[in-house]
């Protein structure tokens, strides 16, 4: 029976966690997760989870505690933010490399300097090459269902994954959520059972030795095989959660995108806003849609091109910049990717909202002005705009 | 939809009540979002919270510009901050003061809509013995707003406090009174 409840992203993750009853959390607080692991102690504290909860000193110590627990065989799961990623840096590339199904809750904020704790997409774009899956989630909904289905994916791709939710605007709104009850939770998420592991008393090994020059790139290649192969996983686990609860994940959302003549690509909660600004735009005749990554790793570098391949103008939305000189991250790699796959679309980027910068319905219908000159031109006039700072 | 935004100083708990309202509104049947706009977290700066009440999913995530209604918790901020800024025209302020709302229009900015007063300090002073106008300023606001009878706010708020206060059980009484009060003494709009 679905429990109808009110939370915010961190205690709907914090609540997932609790009916995942992981074996062991390492984490150490940072805003605006820092509630993730401060509920989830609680819950150890009363006695509500059977987990070994490691109070670290640093992210570093963090990651370094969740290689250790899981290489040892345990689910393990850790939450963090913005510096407190960017500290973990070196321990994830470690994490994946030796292919350990960890889950890492990250609630998105700004990277320093300036100092900021709100909103962009800066920590988790830039962990984007470590390894790791990456889901992005819209709401809070998303963000608990998201967590669930991390731990299953995790562990039957043997690659660690990464839930992605906004800093304050999810992480710290409360919303309308539908909870699973616990024992539906445990029964999907089921045990762990890996092949390999330090405490099998009955087959001695030893877990992240060196490689010499030929096996690192055959290892690195298998772990390249495993997140193509991952694709598959996260659908597998989407259709059996479906099955469960009847909300429907896939690699990205469609809104609105089947006849769509302009459409926008977003992640997280910017989406739903955006979604009020298709509907309004449809109200008035206007064929607008959108595109919503759930996946960003891996990639769906055939499926995402192949759903906007009909539009006449498109934007890509970044929270966050790549600060190369040109554009961010989900513009260049999908409109890498579209090329790849020979869909010659006008595409423009737009980085909008970092350091937390609010956006609005009318932010987005603005993106749309815009989409519909390029699509009535069929041309350009510039690749990367910064959304309200272009006067 | 109805879109309120919470104006107070940090420590009045303005923050609390907004959630409070999305938790009694959600005790309704409806769908809603609470959230407070981060800003320098320190005691007497002003702080704005907001609540989104619907009777559909709510998917809009931006701060609310153009509120339903406005709650000023604290009238001091009414000399700091452009309380009516973007305040529809057919919703409602609600201050808490101990004026007259004839005392507080050089400070709306010559709004035109429902101001409605309420004397919350003075009566969260008499029931809770403390200051903390918010239980009191919710009430009056979910009258105002009608999101729901006063014998279901009441329920709601007493199932609210007994949880919110299972370790000081002593205060349940006092805060009850202060939400019977506000409900019955907040003055304004058409009267």
């Amino acid at each position: 029976m679905a429990i109808r409840e009110r939370l915010s992203g961190n205690e709907a993750v914090a609540t997932a966690m609790k009916q995942i009853n992981p074996d062991t959390v390492a984490a150490y607080p940072i805003t605006p997760s820092t509630e993730v692991p401060q509920y989830f102690s609680n819950f150890v504290a009363n006695g509500e989870v059977d987990t070994e909860f490691i109070a670290v000193e640093s992210e570093h110590s963090a990651m370094s505690a969740c290689i250790g627990a899981s290489a040892a065989g345990g689910r393990v799961m850790s939450a963090t933010s913005s510096q407190g990623l960017a500290y973990m840096f070196e321990m994830l590339y470690v994490a994946a490399g030796m292919r350990l199904p960890i889950t890492l809750i990250c609630g998105n904020r700004a990277l320093s300097a300036p100092l900021n704790i709100h909103n962009d997409h800066s920590d988790s774009m830039g962990v984007r090459d470590a390894g790791f899956i990456q889901l992005y989630c819209e709401n809070n909904q998303e963000a608990y269902d998201n967590t669930i289905m991390a731990v299953k994916i995790a562990e039957k791709a043997s690659i660690p994954v990464m839930v992605c939710y906004d800093g304050f605007i999810t992480s710290h709104s409360v919303e309308n959520i539908m909870l699973l009850e616990t024992e539906e939770v445990k029964k999907f998420v089921g045990e762990r059972n890996p092949v390999q592991y330090l405490l099998d008393d009955e087959r001695n090994i030893s877990m992240g030795p060196m490689d010499l020059q030929k096996y690192y790139f055959e290892h690195r290649k298998q772990l390249a095989d495993a997140m193509r192969g991952a694709k598959d996983i996260i659908k597998e686990v989407s259709d059996e959660f479906y099955k469960l609860t009847g909300r429907k994940y896939d690699l990205y959302e469609n809104y609105m995108m089947d006849d769509a003549e302009i459409g926008i690509v977003v992640l997280n909660s910017t989406a739903g806003t955006a979604k009020d600004a298709v509907d309004k735009l449809r109200k008035e005749g206007v064929k607008a849609g959108l595109i919503k990554p759930r996946a960003f790793r891996p990639l769906p570098y055939n499926e995402i091109p192949e759903a906007l391949k009909n539009v006449k103008a498109l934007a890509i939305l970044d929270k966050c910049d790549s600060v190369n000189g040109y554009a961010a991250p989900l513009f260049t790699e999908l409109t890498s990717a579209m090329f790849s796959k020979g869909v010659i679309i006008p595409t423009v980027n737009y980085i909008y909202g970092l350091g937390g910068v609010d956006v609005k319905v009318n932010d987005i219908l603005d993106v749309f002005d815009n989409l519909k000159n390029i699509a009535k031109n069929g041309k350009i006039e510039k690749t990367t705009y910064y959304l309200g700072m272009e006067n | 939809m109805i879109e309120i935004r919470w104006h107070g100083r940090g420590g009045q708990g303005a923050k609390t009540a907004s959630l409070l309202l999305a938790d009694a509104a959600f005790n309704t049947g409806k769908y809603i979002q609470g959230f407070p706009e981060y800003g320098p977290e320190r005691m007497g700066a002003p702080i704005t919270a907001y609540n989104r009440i619907s009777d559909t999913p709510i998917r809009v995530h931006s701060n609310i510009y153009e509120p339903d209604y406005v709650v000023v918790v604290d009238d001091t901020l009414l000399e700091a901050v452009d309380v009516t800024n973007g305040l529809k025209e057919d919703g409602a302020i609600l201050i808490n003061t101990n004026k007259k709302p004839e005392q507080l229009l050089e400070h709306l900015n010559g709004y035109k809509g429902k101001i409605y007063t309420i004397d919350a300090t003075k009566i969260s002073m008499e029931c809770i013995k403390a200051n903390f106008p918010n239980t009191a300023m919710l009430s009056a606001i979910v009258k105002i707003t009608g999101i729901m009878t006063k014998e279901q706010l009441l329920k709601d708020m007493r199932d609210s406090f007994k949880h919110k206060f299972a370790r000081k059980p002593e205060v349940i009484e006092p805060n009850m009174q202060a939400v019977e009060r506000a409900y019955d003494e907040v003055t304004g709009g058409n009267e």
